[in-house]
């Protein structure tokens, strides 16, 4: 692998949190569920919020273009659509940057975590099978040559209404 | 079998997100192409099966200021797991709440939590919140705090052969 090539991860420690107006708040705390499935949503939240239309997309066009909003869709419950797992390897502290952008190459690793423990890589494989997610798990491990402990959710308890602001 | 072919056809279009326009579905709809009223039949359809979770902003908490985020992992007794599996859900601090397998001798741990905070200091006292409230005092736990990121996107169900064997013109991956 091209180390030149190799994406460092971010550094956004130093980052500034950008400022957010009380729209932006409005449509970060209100719009992460129930976000309307009719023909044109915009203009309904633009009802609701007795704003125009033109005001929504732009306020949502910048909270895009800010990284805040990742993208507007479905999130779908975990092993509906697909399959997944959580996976973790302890890798020698000089070999992880290398290690970890093997692991990020694959399109169906999502996450890929540098933790504080002694299993210091954790990352998350989603694909459409089972099948998929092993034959990952598996060239993942015969590329690093590290045992990976593959850690399945088997129940979930948690009841996904977004990330509520503080 | 949960969805059929014409589903993830439309989960595939809706990968990269609703665009920003007046008609947003109707756009999905051409990508995947169905009819634009399909679109919203079908996403009602798995929303109410509950495949669909929720449908809205997905938000990068790392952006807004949520810069400390641990895993924290609990070895619970088969029998209490489920009640404070859902008592430990609740918090409204606590992002993910699963279960998930031990590995022994490897690892004991048969619950995970996700805290996001805005700090360090923050997400160990919201720890201590949960350990207080639910009396969990001696059941043994470690809080994976995250060092760095890597990589973090969107889940990528795109089959690499499509089921009807050819791929739509603007049904592209997303960029990681």
């Amino acid at each position: 692998m091209d180390m030149e090539k190799t994406r460092l991860p971010e550094r956004d420690a130093h980052e500034e949190v950008p400022r957010l107006s009380a729209l932006d708040k409005r449509l970060l705390n209100e719009y992460q569920h129930g976000f309307p499935l009719i023909q044109e949503p915009y203009a309904a939240i633009a009802g609701e919020m007795n704003i125009s239309e033109d005001d929504v997309l732009k306020a949502l066009e910048r909270l895009k273009t800010l990284g805040i909003v990742n993208r507007i869709g479905p999130v779908f419950r975990p092993h509906t659509v697909g399959w997944s797992t959580l996976a973790a390897m302890h890798v020698p502290q000089e070999r992880i940057e290398y290690i970890a952008s093997i692991i990020s190459s694959h399109p169906q690793v999502n996450h890929n975590y540098e933790r504080e423990h002694e299993l210091n890589l954790w990352f998350v494989v989603t694909a459409l099978s089972e099948e998929e997610v092993n034959a990952t798990l598996n060239e993942i491990a015969e590329q690093t040559g590290l045992e990976i402990i593959d850690l399945p959710m088997l129940e979930s308890f948690h009841i996904d209404l977004g990330f509520a602001l503080s | 079998m949960m969805i059929d072919d014409q589903d993830r056809q439309l989960i595939a279009a809706l990968e990269g997100g609703l665009p920003l326009c007046k008609d947003p579905y109707g756009e999905i709809a051409k990508r995947a192409f169905m009819k634009p009223g399909e679109v919203l039949s079908r996403l009602n359809a798995m929303c109410e099966r509950g495949i669909i979770n929720r449908h809205g902003l997905i938000v990068h908490h790392h952006r807004l200021g949520y810069r400390s985020n641990a895993m924290v992992v609990w070895d619970i007794p088969d029998k209490k797991l489920a009640t404070l599996g859902h008592a430990m859900a609740a918090f409204p601090f606590v992002t993910l709440c699963y279960r998930r397998p031990r590995r022994l001798p490897v690892w004991p741990y048969n619950l995970f939590c996700m805290i996001h905070g805005k700090s360090r200091v923050q997400v160990e006292e919201q720890v201590l919140i949960i350990v207080e409230k639910l009396g969990l005092k001696d059941i043994p736990r470690d809080v994976l705090f995250s060092r760095r990121r890597f990589k973090q996107c969107g889940a990528h169900y795109v089959s690499e052969t499509p089921p009807n064997g050819k791929h739509p013109p603007l049904l592209e991956k997303q960029a990681v």
